[in-house]
């Protein structure tokens, strides 16, 4: 499969104090096209700042990331704008939506911004809604919807334009046990079946039942990666993760 | 298409949001109502106290040199008006008196400004209907049209006009010949009357003074090439004793109260303005900064800042601009429900430039809010600051 992402040796530290802290630490790793993985680890791993690396909001002290064969780096501001709205699909923890457009206007959004308001493009916001459960809420304001309802909106709006990578940032942190794994579920069939990249932050295990690769991060380096499905099941159900062997 | 977005983006938020921006509209509008009534009412101050000076057909109006620019202090004997003429560059000399009375009219007397000029000489106001006066002595008067107005005057009525001398209130009968353009002179309506009947029918202070001789207040007096106004004055000042002459503007620019009457209007226009400026910035700051965590999302997933500025931009355009125009028609409306009586008057050039400070208040007190917009960085959407 082609290679969607690509980060090579990637380090980002912050001056503080006058002390160096390294919030990543030379991390390489390649995601492919219809590849669903996931970014775990504890707290203050590193997990958020490298996805906001990948998706090119945060420049690294040293190392390069390339999605869909185009270097972060080599880019100016305004390219680097463009290319995520066209290349990149987010889902945030909190915030996802404009609170004052509706549904079907929240997702077409990025079809706006990429000057691309076609009538198949709204066709297929709508297709995607109805997929998602929501083609009964298309004139609903995010103030009139679930948590889990809004992320679903959330995840239509990263589908909707095309991405060659979808990046997730705690997609069900608000949500409960069952509308979270429903959430994740709906994420991975879509990333699969229209053959994205999927990056998932979560600290919640459990979500990862669904994901094709499990990276687990501590102190800003990748300590541990699953990829077999035997293997992640077991993550995903806490069963003796320090017997799962690191690949 | 995206060109578009920002009219969007804009439009929606308003239009989802109709309480809040209705707010900032009403706002708005009372501001604009307010700056402009004080404006109008700034207009209508001033022309009552200098409209009869201003639009004298005369270039200098000539005063007791004692009398410190004070028209009611200035006392001139009548045939100052000799001296004057013979002043080289003089075409004509008006000698005009000032005093005040009331007209009987159905209900309560109406006070006015009785204003003694000589026939045919500067002073004497054009009249719109009738005709104008027929000599010095004729028992006729030239109404302004205030008076006409407020008294219910005809051409033709014959009016009693009402003086104190001394410690009577006297009574006068004259014949209305002609009205005249509005004329007030010390915010009040006025009457003109030719200069031996005024010097009869004037309020005098004492007993005395009634039997003293005919005198006037000021001169009026009329160029033979008006671009020589300051030569003129100063050769006034030279060949007449205990006189000086001004232009129009600076005599009633120091009619009692008028510069300070103004510069406060100014003033409480220029704070009302200030007030509307704060209030508008304070808004969409508040609005700004409650949108950061969107406007954070809005950036990381591509917006780019001149999107975002402009959609913001445009809100407080149509914002400032509803308010602006509704205060506006407020303000004419309110205007035209108030009784004459309160001088409110729009002056076009002075509505237009208040109407634009308005307008520009709305995107000056929002330039701070887009700064701030501006500011925020697309990895607040992850919670992340740089």
């Amino acid at each position: 499969m082609a290679i969607a992402l690509e980060a090579k040796h990637v380090v980002k530290e912050y001056m503080v104090d006058g002390s160096t802290l390294t919030a990543v630490g030379d991390v390489s790793l390649q995601i492919a096209a219809g590849e669903f993985v996931a970014l775990v680890g504890p707290s203050g791993s590193g997990k958020t700042t490298l996805l906001a690396m990948l998706a090119g909001l945060l420049a690294p002290t040293s190392g390069q990331i390339a999605i869909a064969g185009r270097e972060l780096s080599a880019m100016k501001e305004a390219e680097r704008t463009r290319f995520r709205r066209e290349k990149i699909g987010f889902t945030f923890q909190a915030n996802n939506l404009v609170p004052y457009l509706n549904v079907q206007e929240n997702v077409e959004l990025m079809l706006q911004l990429n000057r691309n308001t076609s009538a198949a493009g709204r066709a297929r916001a709508k297709d995607l809604l109805a997929r998602l459960g929501l083609g009964q809420r298309l004139h609903n304001l995010p103030g009139q919807l679930s948590g889990g309802q809004q992320q679903r909106v959330a995840i239509a709006r990263s589908l909707i334009h095309d991405p060659a990578i979808v990046l997730a940032d705690e997609p069900t942190a608000s949500l409960d046990t069952e509308r979270a794994f429903q959430v994740v579920e709906t994420f991975a069939e879509l990333i699969h079946e229209e053959g994205r990249a999927g990056v998932m932050v979560t600290h919640d295990l459990r979500m990862c039942t669904h994901v094709d690769r499990v990276i687990h991060m501590t102190d800003g380096v990748i300590d541990r990666i699953y990829t077999s499905r035997h293997d992640i099941l077991a993550l995903a159900q806490g069963e003796a993760i320090h017997e799962v062997p690191v690949s | 298409m995206r060109s578009n977005l920002p009219l969007f983006l804009g439009f929606k938020e308003i239009w989802r949001n109709k309480a809040r921006f209705a707010l900032v509209i009403g706002v708005v509008t009372l501001i604009t109502v307010l700056v402009l009534f004080i404006a109008a009412l700034s207009e209508g101050l001033g022309a009552g106290n200098r409209e009869y000076i201003a639009t004298l057909d005369a270039e200098l109006l000539v005063y007791q040199e004692a009398a410190d620019l004070t028209i009611g202090a200035s006392q001139m004997p009548a045939n100052l008006t000799r001296s004057l003429r013979r002043v080289e560059g003089v075409a004509a000399v008006g000698p005009v008196g000032f005093s005040t009375g009331s007209v009987v009219r159905v209900g309560e007397p109406l006070d006015v400004a009785l204003i003694g000029v000589q026939p045919g000489q500067p002073g004497v106001p054009p009249v719109r209907e009738g005709v104008t006066f027929s000599r010095p002595n004729a028992r006729e008067a030239i109404i302004d049209a205030n008076v006409a107005e407020q008294a219910g005057f005809k051409l033709g009525d014959l009016i009693t006009v009402r003086s104190v001398q001394g410690e009577d209130e006297n009574s006068y009968q004259v014949r209305v010949v002609g009205i005249a353009p509005s004329r007030k002179y010390g915010i009040q309506p006025s009457i003109m009357l030719p200069a031996d009947t005024w010097e009869r029918v004037r309020a005098k202070p004492a007993i005395a003074d009634v039997q003293g001789a005919p005198a006037f207040n000021v001169a009026a007096v009329r160029l033979s090439d008006p671009q020589q106004r300051e030569a003129v004055a100063a050769r006034i000042a030279g060949r007449v004793k205990d006189v000086v002459a001004v232009d129009l503007k600076t005599a009633y620019e120091n009619t009692p109260g008028y510069t300070a009457q103004q510069s406060t209007l100014s003033t409480q226009s220029g704070f009302t303005l200030l007030i509307g400026l704060l209030v508008i910035g304070g808004f969409f700051q508040i609005q700004a900064i409650q949108k950061i965590a969107q406007i954070g999302m809005l950036k990381a997933i591509g917006a780019s800042n001149r999107t975002v500025a402009a959609a913001f931009i445009f809100q407080v355009v149509i914002i400032t601009t509803i308010g602006v125009l509704v205060g506006a028609l407020a303000a004419f409306g309110l205007s035209l429900a108030l009784p004459s009586v309160v001088p409110v008057q729009f002056e076009p050039a002075q509505v237009l430039t208040a109407v634009l400070l308005l307008l520009a208040i709305g995107p000056i007190g929002g330039a701070v809010a887009v700064r701030s917009l501006l500011k925020v960085e697309p990895l607040t959407a992850l919670g992340l600051t740089s």
